[in-house]
């Protein structure tokens, strides 16, 4: 391999007439393909000099076969010169800042000096159409200049005043190219053109270049007629008009037919090159689809930048929707069968595994079911060549196998594969699972690993890549895999970790004291792969129990901390052991103590025992604690069950009339300060005028009422109710949701205020004018159960909406945001010596992150996790 | 008095400080660089104005660092292009 080379410079010009002769092989005159046998018309637009694509022919040009010949230029001689589209804009900038008789720019020396400054202090700038008065009189040789008119998309034309009047002359391509022939070199230089390698002329076309026939293939439908490219098309239509245009001008043919045929032959090169021109009707094919020509093919999505280049499509990978299942290990990803038989891992056979390979190839293609072991599609022999395995010759190619073959093997449990969802935002979004083949449509993951991908169920898709060699097999599972990937670099805690009804599960488990026998016990350790039954915690009746903190504990390894659960009020002064919220958690040696477990300690983002199981005995034994946690919480919520329907938010005829009690107190509140303010005894806060200080007056009041409601009907719903669980657990919901449910929804808000907009001084015609009480703007007392009447449903929706556009208008926002810094950053990388460098080795810090420190590998910031030492020495709170 | 502010007794502003040849030719073997890769900054610079270092100078800036407390980082001077 040639060794890099560092780039010097790039320059950019225009392509002469000259050389775009010289780099043709071959002049093009036939506007036909190929003859009647198929094969190409000798100077037509499929000349053999031009390259080959069928296979059989040698190109004449360079003697190579159908796929290694690059293909060659051609060019057509053009009958009149015609404008280039892309250099309309240039053109009529050097149109209008030069002379129409001498060709120089239409500024003085000095008045070029004054723009682009003297040779060694440069202004950087350029000379522009603006720097040149219209219609002035040339410096050089005293010509008056005309006012030069563009029309788009390739006209141009001079205006002339004919006996007081204004008259347009039109400019032929030939007229401009004779001006832009006159301007001399010297005076290119101040309008940014480096004559030597872009003579202004060079953008009319004298002459066409003929792309090579390999980047316009013809292809042959099933009914054996060729189709040809797009581009093909275009050029036969140009050939066509150049020889027509040619054969008038020969023949002497009047003006006006000379003009109209130069007209079509420059719309035709206009599209010919770009085929959404403004102001030119687009070229369409036959069934009247628009051309795809040259400037169609780089631009846009599926362009050959943004499609071909930036973004390529892989092979060995599938998509498919994404459902739960939660006896999967983390590490896993369930397969469907149908995908596991379409994809293969290549293993050459060797003297040691050709019985297993010939077994796979006796199965083929089809496997039967997921127990049955893996199939394979293809083989490959020494030569390269690639057998099909098909039910005809399974036993056939099975028996022809030896040493140096290579088996296209099916995808079986325990291969490694990558498992990615978009957006790919962060690297925890491909991460390496093993294969566990299923019966089913769908990819099949454990709900835990649901947070670094940010993935739901609701007809997520995710895609699966299949690594085909022993090093990408390796890498994935070194750097890439489940467990590796439990740590986020972004805050240096665990991402993965228990969701939704893990945290629920385990803080019903775990929650205060509660006994099994053993059967129930054993029911909800079953999956968990535990060994021994420790001694039972007591004895009653000669039967044996186990307390749900023993249960819970035979998941942890050995570790000792103290910490404070979700449910943890933040009193002034802590109970500790004496908490009656059961929020103190001590773990000693491994046993639960005391507390409860929920998402402080399991959930993902805060998972604080993971964290501590990472830190003390490695990510491989996190995962199984993670693992062990998933199935154990899932069969905790399956012993008691778990639901919530619409009775769950009833309250007793006490609380309502509470209810209604806080919130008309609440309005005759709003009511006595409304009148205040309309008495003007209004005291204004400070920075504030009167009525601000009112809105927030009242805003307090509604805010404080719906607060309110909320304990009433939190003293009526307890731990039996199943959103009180998930709020105070930290699964899912608050007790704001649980608020609105049964109590009181309150104010709805526009940017932060009472809803004020709609009609003249009032927000609907349901209220009167000038109106300030708390139902006409939005203040909402119903409870979603309750029902909303038609004003507060209404003012609801204005305040729903606010919210879905205020996170559209975030998550593009910050897409945006995120893109542009990972485009400045994807390319530094931290070298040997602690500094992060860009390719070009120019160092960027001088130390990663100036302490050298890897976010994942310290304790949330600090190098030290001083706080985790302590406690598991000590066993205490430190 | 003069009106005229030194930014660099600024709380903001950290300890710029020109660097001799040998400090700079041995952070270059050190890093195993030329001074071009090294993070630059403008000659116009407020702050290099006031050390009077000129362009192809080497400045060592020490400064208060959230992460590691004290660090340091050195910038070659280069002039400021034309627009």
């Amino acid at each position: 391999m040639p060794s890099p080379k560092r780039i010097g410079q790039i320059e950019f010009g225009l392509l002469s007439p000259k050389e775009i002769r010289e780099m043709s092989v071959r002049k093009i005159i036939w506007a036909d393909t190929y003859d009647d046998d198929g094969f190409p018309y000798p100077q037509g637009l499929m000349d053999l000099n031009l390259g080959v694509i069928d296979p059989g022919l040698r190109c004449k040009t360079c003697d190579q076969k159908a796929s290694e010949c690059p293909g060659h230029f051609g060019h057509i001689e053009l009958a009149k010169p015609v404008i280039h589209v892309g250099y309309t804009r240039l053109i009529r900038k050097l149109l209008r800042v030069t002379c129409r008789a001498c060709g120089r720019v239409l500024l003085s020396p000095e008045e070029i000096e004054k723009v682009v400054g003297t040779e060694d202090d440069q202004t950087g700038d350029l000379l522009s159409e603006k720097d040149v008065k219209k219609e002035r009189i040339c410096p050089h040789c005293g010509e008056q200049q005309l006012k030069i008119n563009f029309e788009k998309p390739t006209t141009f034309s001079e205006v002339v005043v004919e006996d007081g009047k204004k008259v347009e002359h039109k400019l032929t391509p030939a007229d401009i190219r004779a001006r832009m022939e006159k301007i001399p070199n010297e005076d290119l230089i101040p309008l940014g053109i480096n004559p030597d390698v872009a003579r202004p002329e060079w953008t009319i076309l004298t002459v066409l270049p003929v792309p090579p026939v390999t980047m316009r293939p013809s292809i042959i439908l099933e009914n054996g007629q060729r189709s040809e490219d797009d581009l093909t098309h275009k050029l036969v239509d140009i050939i066509r008009i150049n020889q027509r245009f040619k054969e008038n001008q020969d023949a002497g043919a009047p003006q006006l037919i000379i003009e109209d045929l130069w007209e079509l032959l420059q719309y035709h090169v206009t599209t010919y090159l770009d085929n959404e021109v403004a102001g030119c009707p687009p070229a369409r094919h036959r069934s009247g689809r628009p051309l795809k020509t040259l400037s169609q093919r780089l631009k846009g999505k599926d362009g050959r930048f943004r499609g071909s280049l930036s973004g390529k499509r892989v092979n060995f990978s599938s998509r498919t929707v994404i459902s739960p299942d939660p006896n999967l290990s983390v590490s896993q990803v369930g397969v469907p069968r149908a995908v596991a038989n379409e994809m293969t891992i290549p293993v050459r056979v060797t003297v040691y595994n050709i019985e297993e390979l010939r077994q796979t190839v006796r199965t083929g293609p089809v496997r039967p079911d997921v127990n049955s072991p893996c199939g394979s599609n293809y083989v490959i022999r020494p030569d390269n060549r690639r057998l099909r395995l098909g039910a005809d010759n399974l036993d056939t190619v099975a028996d022809m196998i030896e040493p140096g073959w290579t088996v296209e093997r099916q995808l079986r449990d325990g291969d490694v594969v990558l498992f990615n969802r978009q957006p790919s935002l962060h690297r925890m979004s491909i991460m390496a699972h093993r294969v566990k083949v299923m019966e089913g449509r769908t990819f099949r993951l454990n709900p835990a690993v649901c947070p670094p991908y940010n993935a739901d169920f609701d007809g997520d898709e995710m895609n699966m890549h299949v690594p085909q060699t022993e090093e990408a097999r390796a890498e994935a599972t070194i750097l890439l895999s489940v467990h590796e990937n439990i740590l986020s670099p972004r805050f240096g805690g665990p991402i993965i970790g228990g969701i939704h009804d893990h945290v629920s599960g385990i803080f019903m488990l775990t929650h205060d004291i509660r006994w099994f026998t053993k059967e129930e016990a054993l029911y909800l350790l079953r999956y968990s792969g535990i060994e021994h039954m420790p001694e039972p915690g007591k004895k009653e009746g000669g039967k044996e129990f186990w307390s749900n903190k023993q249960v819970f504990s035979q998941i942890l390894p050995d570790l000792n901390m103290v910490f404070k659960a979700s449910s943890c009020q933040n009193c002034d002064v802590c109970k500790k052991e004496q908490c009656e919220r059961d929020a103190y958690v001590r773990i000693i040696d491994g046993q639960l103590k005391m507390g409860t477990i929920d998402k402080k300690a399991i959930g993902a983002f805060d998972g604080q025992i993971v964290n501590r199981v990472i830190r003390q005995q490695g990510m491989k034994r996190a995962a199984k604690f993670i693992d062990d946690l998933t199935k154990l919480s899932i069969r905790a919520i399956m012993f008691d069950g778990f639901s919530f329907g619409i009775d769950d938010e009833d309250l007793s005829k006490t609380e309502y009339g509470q209810i209604d009690e806080v919130l008309r107190n609440a309005a005759l509140d709003v009511t006595r300060r409304i009148k205040i303010y309309e008495d003007g005894q209004l005291e204004p806060m400070p920075g504030r005028t009167i009525e601000e200080t009112l809105e927030m007056q009242i805003m307090q009041v509604l805010g404080k009422a719906r607060d309110q409601t909320g304990q009433i009907a939190g003293r009526h719903l307890g731990l039996g109710n199943s959103a009180v669980v998930m709020a105070v657990s930290g699964a899912r919901g608050s007790m704001l949701n649980l608020t609105q449910m049964a109590g009181c929804i309150g104010q709805q808000s526009v940017r932060g205020e009472r809803i004020v907009r709609g009609y003249d001084d009032r927000t609907l015609p349901h209220f009167r004018k000038g109106d300030r009480g708390s139902d006409a703007h939005g203040f909402i007392q119903h409870s979603y159960k309750g029902g909303l009447n038609p004003t507060e449903f209404f003012f609801h929706a204005i305040g729903g909406r606010e919210g879905l556009v205020d996170t559209a208008v975030r998550t593009s926002q910050s897409g945006y945001l995120q893109r542009r810094m990972i485009n400045a950053l994807q390319d530094l990388k931290v070298a040997y010596d602690g500094t992060v460098r860009s390719t070009g080795g120019k160092i960027i810090q001088f130390q990663y992150g100036e302490d050298n420190t890897d976010p994942t590998k310290s304790a949330f910031g600090d190098p030290v996790d001083v706080k985790g030492i302590v406690e598991s020495i000590l066993k205490e709170e430190c | 008095m003069s009106t005229k502010l030194n930014v660099l007794e600024h709380a903001m502003v950290p300890d710029h400080k020109i660097m001799k040849d040998e400090e700079v030719s041995e952070l270059l073997s050190r890093y195993n660089i030329t001074t071009e890769q090294l993070p630059k900054i403008y000659h116009d610079d407020p702050a290099v104005r006031e050390i009077g270092a000129s362009a192809d100078d080497v400045i060592r800036i020490i400064r208060a660092s959230h992460t590691a407390g004290r660090a340091e980082a050195y910038r070659l001077v280069v002039k400021r292009p034309k627009k």
